[in-house]
């Protein structure tokens, strides 16, 4: 297989942890940044530290410009109709408690919003108090054994109560692709608003919002080799111009009286304050390294290295593999018969092996499978082969601890 | 009775013969394996720490001869774990136990297993052990 090798490009991948290599396959979580993301977030405040969008002065421009030019590629890169259905956010979860808050207003008692059971408790959380505070009551898509959603249900799901559909494009604990253009092409048939936490496609797949038709879709810098605190809700300009302002504040305001205000037009309704400007430029050199490289050739890499670590972790007894859904991506959710995760988890650390244990921000998922949780690797575009070869090592020698 | 600090040094010298990771995990393993089971009818939710990652589960009674622990986790290691901090403060009187710091963990290089980022139910139930020295203060049994 011709792989990518990236390593070069992180800092961090070349530190050693407890004496060892770092092998970190913990990228679901969070990716490490490339030297071109953290050059540009020193770059900027060496050279262009300003306020953005309120001076007329000359680093304020040159910051407005760098800014905004962030916005303009984001924009191209969903395929988005216009700049200004790119909202800029704290992350994917704060994406999610901006549609619920503004639904607020919108739902009435014995409205349904449809959730499905595969949901990061971002996805989940924000929806139960939407529910509670309007009286509307959450469904849910079921999750089939092999961690698909059972689509066969929709039909007797979604109705004309139903006034928002809101689930993930990939799933964070099992690695899931799931079927966003039906469920999406389901929900239109009744008008109802379709939300999509994107957080983990966006590293792994190009998204194309306008050929999905989806209302609203979310995402983070920081899983996709940018920096933490800054992220992404796109919506369609008629949801976004229905859904009232968020938070208040500086910069969403066209004119302000003592006693009311009038808003800014999109984006700006939605971007109270000061944003996270540094966060947006290293966002923006971290999307230009993924293009550079190309997302297809990345997600060739990753899914190659999926399948060479799905057979060579086939080959142990003990594992056991959480997930079997026939499209999945970057992940791996597998427990050790007779093992607890945690355990698995803090050998493999002593061996300088990043994973993840634990119920992964989705209890109701573990609940469902009766499980305590899961080991998780999950893969980014600087893994490798090698990465891989210490892994299975480390977990070999791991199970030999155990037992 | 042996005072806490005779234990710590117990526990400091036994941790001093292993040369590496291997040997002092194979050593919290088999700790894990050994601690006595918990009376079932007192793992209930109430005495549960929740953790992210490990559960973990505590009672306490008072008796003549100061605090009985009893303790219980679902990970091997986080039993382990609870092994050698119960070893320490097993029957020490209340007062002991109030403000008592589980230092010698340092000593042992295991201290990480009480970070909080490891949201394991050990850095509860370490406040909960000193939680019960301190309700247990001033009553008599």
């Amino acid at each position: 297989m011709k792989q990518l090798n990236l390593k070069h490009d992180f800092p961090i991948l070349n530190k050693k942890i407890n004496g060892k290599p770092l092998v970190y396959l913990d990228s679901a979580a969070t990716t490490q940044k490339p030297q071109v993301v953290i050059d540009a977030m020193v770059e900027y405040y060496k050279s262009s530290n300003s306020n953005v969008h309120r001076g007329v002065h000359f680093l304020s421009e040159r910051a407005t410009d760098s800014f905004e030019a962030v916005r303009s590629s984001l924009h191209r890169y969903i395929n988005a109709a216009y700049e200004h259905e790119i909202i800029f956010t704290k992350g994917t979860t704060d994406s999610v408690n901006l549609v619920a808050h503004g639904f607020r207003s919108l739902l009435n008692p014995g409205d349904e919003i449809l959730v499905s059971e595969l949901e990061h408790h971002s996805n989940l959380v924000p929806w139960q108090m939407l529910a509670q505070v309007s009286g509307a009551k959450l469904t849910f898509i079921p999750m089939l054994k092999s961690g698909e959603l059972d689509i066969s249900m929709l039909d007797s799901l979604i109705n004309v109560k139903t006034k928002i559909v809101a689930f993930n494009h990939i799933s964070n604990a099992l690695g899931t692709v799931n079927p966003v253009k039906k469920i999406i092409s389901a929900a239109h048939t009744v008008g109802a608003c379709v939300f999509i936490d994107g957080a983990q496609a966006f590293p792994h797949t190009a998204i194309n919002v306008q050929e999905l038709d989806v209302d609203f879709y979310a995402g983070s810098a920081h899983k996709m080799y940018g920096p933490a605190g800054i992220g992404l809700l796109y919506g369609k300009s008629e949801w976004l111009e229905k859904l009232p302002p968020y938070q208040g504040g500086g910069e969403m305001i066209a004119e302000v009286k003592l006693k009311e205000s009038t808003y800014a037009a999109l984006p700006h309704k939605f971007e109270a304050g000061t944003p996270n400007i540094e966060g947006v430029i290293g966002w923006g050199a971290a999307l230009k390294w993924i293009e550079d490289i190309g997302i297809e050739n990345i997600r060739m890499h990753e899914d190659d290295l999926l399948s060479y670590a799905r057979g060579l972790l086939a080959e142990i007894p003990d594992v056991i593999f959480y997930g079997t859904a026939k499209e999945r991506a970057a992940v791996i959710s597998f427990g050790i018969k007779g093992s607890h995760p945690y355990d698995v988890g803090v050998l493999l650390d002593q061996m300088g092996i990043a994973v993840r244990t634990g119920h992964h921000c989705a209890q109701p998922i573990m609940t469902s499978l009766k499980i305590p949780g899961t080991v998780r690797i999950s893969l980014a575009a600087y893994t490798s082969k090698e990465d891989i070869d210490m892994f299975i090592v480390a977990l070999e020698k791991t199970i030999s601890l155990l037992n | 009775m042996e005072t806490i600090i005779d234990r710590e040094e117990d526990i400091i010298e036994e941790f001093s013969f292993f040369d590496d990771w291997m040997d002092k995990y194979t050593h919290l393993i088999s700790l894990g394996k050994e601690l006595e089971q918990m009376i079932p009818e007192n793992k209930t939710s109430e005495n549960q720490i929740k953790g992210c990652q490990s559960q973990v589960w505590l009672n306490a009674k008072l008796t003549e001869n100061g605090i009985l622990f009893e303790a219980d986790s679902d990970a091997i290691i986080t039993r382990g774990m609870i092994a050698l901090l119960l070893r320490v403060v097993q029957g020490q009187k209340p007062e002991k136990i109030a403000s008592y710091e589980f230092n010698f963990l340092e000593k042992i290089g295991l201290t990480t297993h009480l970070s909080p980022s490891r949201a394991n139910g050990l850095v509860s139930m370490v406040k909960q052990i000193r939680l019960y020295g301190v309700a247990f203060q001033g009553k008599k049994k």
